[in-house]
């Protein structure tokens, strides 16, 4: 336990010390987030009915940057094989991990997104559920990116590949992330049923992506 | 069955089974080319479009049976680590996108006279080209990675989580009413398709597996001497005293 909470402290204070960590994440969100506008054109209406579905691939996009250097990074120095000859199993490592990496990347763009969603002129209560269905689907989005990152942790440079790997396990969640944001504005489905499933997928993801990733680091580095 | 796993009895095995595979596939594409064109009927809705399924969906039906293929041949590599599970994971990949884009492409054919669009987000069509980027994903890992029995690992552990989609596939049709029509050849209660456009259908299909199963074994054989190739280069430029082309020269002499 000890093991892996300074493991958690150490990833945090890596992500916060090394780049910029979750700040650079955020601009990079707010960069995707301000060019929607110039290429739809500043038509509030549409960027108002749009608006969540912005918010999801900008989140979608920002969270996956920096997601290829999960274990590229432990793996270049070292650190990686000592993780693993350690006698705290891969799988918790790797989801203590995830979890460091979403509170450095992922937190800071949900506490973002209301700012960045009032720019798309969507509020209300659709701001709010856009908002809640990021917090809850996000980090899903961090653990399937795991997956990718450990299969190229190896590799020089598998930043591309990781991402079409990744990116089309995400269509789930980007489905029902965008259903709950939408339901959260009215219409005949209530926003609890497509945000359940959303919280499904993530503890799903949760659940599931340590054990497939650790699999693959094992794999990777025989 | 199991000795066959030695790759040198493989090899031996391959070589016997293509020809008559192939003669298979051929002859049985033939006849089904002529059902489907000739000898059957025009729908009495859809009139001559119809015979675009007999492509559109054996495809369909392939490209779900291979990606089961690689399940097992990616379960033969992490198991009991087999490099002959390898080659086939290697070999059905390209084999797998390539249905699954003739699935999608005579699917789009059929839908612009029919649905009066070419593409359409919906269910069934949207996790079939989710099937088809992964498909795509496979083989840009395979290609990645160098090293074959590295390859053949992280190959293996990610179309072990491709599996999700499969049943997504196959029930989104029943999950989500949408516009592509649900399943009318295996269901519950029999088939809903009249026997005359079932027959060319049937026909089609066993020519696509047989096809298929031509150039998947063709495929493993190639794999099989790229990497007996692979090694006899390695040690040559280990040993110092040739080069890998006077090696491989040496190898087909």
């Amino acid at each position: 336990m000890r093991a892996l909470k300074s493991l958690f402290l150490r990833e945090i204070r890596l992500a916060r010390r090394i780049g910029g960590g979750g700040a650079t994440g955020v601009v990079f969100f707010l960069i995707l987030v301000s060019i929607a506008p110039f290429a739809l054109g500043p038509d509030l209406n549409l960027l108002s009915r749009i608006g969540p579905a912005l918010l999801w691939i900008a989140a979608l996009l920002a969270t996956l940057i920096g997601l290829d250097r999960l274990f590229q990074a432990d793996a270049e120095d070292g650190s990686l094989d000592l993780m693993m000859t350690a006698r705290t199993p891969l799988e918790l490592v790797v989801l203590v991990k995830c979890l460091a990496h979403w509170a450095a990347t992922g937190l800071p763009l949900v506490i973002a997104a209301p700012l960045f969603g009032l720019m798309l002129a969507v509020e209300g209560e659709a701001l709010w559920g856009v908002t809640l269905a990021l917090l809850a689907g996000t980090p899903a989005i961090t653990f399937i990116g795991a997956i990718g990152a450990a299969l190229t942790a190896s590799l020089r440079r598998g930043g591309l590949l990781m991402a079409v790997l990744v990116l089309p396990f995400t269509v789930p969640v980007l489905i029902f992330g965008v259903a709950a944001s939408a339901a959260a504005r009215g219409g005949t489905v209530p926003f609890w049923t497509p945000f359940s499933i959303l919280c499904a997928l993530t503890l799903l993801a949760v659940a599931g992506a340590p054990f497939a990733a650790a699999a693959a680091l094992r794999h990777g580095r025989e | 069955m199991l000795k066959y796993a030695n790759p040198t009895l493989f090899m031996g095995l391959a070589g016997r089974l293509i020809p008559w595979t192939a003669a298979l596939g051929l002859g049985l594409i033939g006849v089904g080319l002529y059902m489907s064109f000739l000898g059957s009927p025009a729908d009495y809705q859809q009139g001559e479009s119809v015979r675009i399924m007999y492509i559109h969906v054996p495809s369909a039906w392939m490209a779900l049976f291979i990606y089961g293929v690689m399940t097992s041949a990616a379960l033969g590599t992490l198991v009991w680590r087999h490099p002959l599970a390898d080659a086939a994971q290697k070999a059905a990949a390209p084999l797998g996108a390539a249905f699954t884009f003739v699935c999608l492409f005579t699917g789009s054919m059929w839908g612009k006279p029919m649905w009066g669009t070419w593409w359409e987000w919906d269910a069934r069509l949207t996790s079939m080209l989710v099937l088809f980027l992964i498909y795509l994903g496979l083989v840009a890992l395979w290609r990645t990675i160098e090293e074959p029995t590295r390859a053949a690992k992280a190959a293996a552990v990610l179309t072990l989580v491709g599996v999700v989609n499969i049943p997504i596939i196959k029930f989104s049709v029943d999950w989500w009413n949408t516009l592509h029509q649900p399943a009318s050849v295996f269901r519950m209660g029999g088939p809903t398709i009249h026997s005359s456009l079932l027959w060319p259908l049937a026909v089609m299909s066993l020519a696509f597996t047989f096809l298929f199963m031509t150039m998947h074994l063709m495929a493993i054989r190639n794999e099989i001497l790229a990497r007996r190739v692979r090694r006899l280069s390695m040690e040559a430029a280990s040993r110092g005293e040739a080069g890998p082309r006077a090696v491989v020269r040496g190898a087909t002499a």
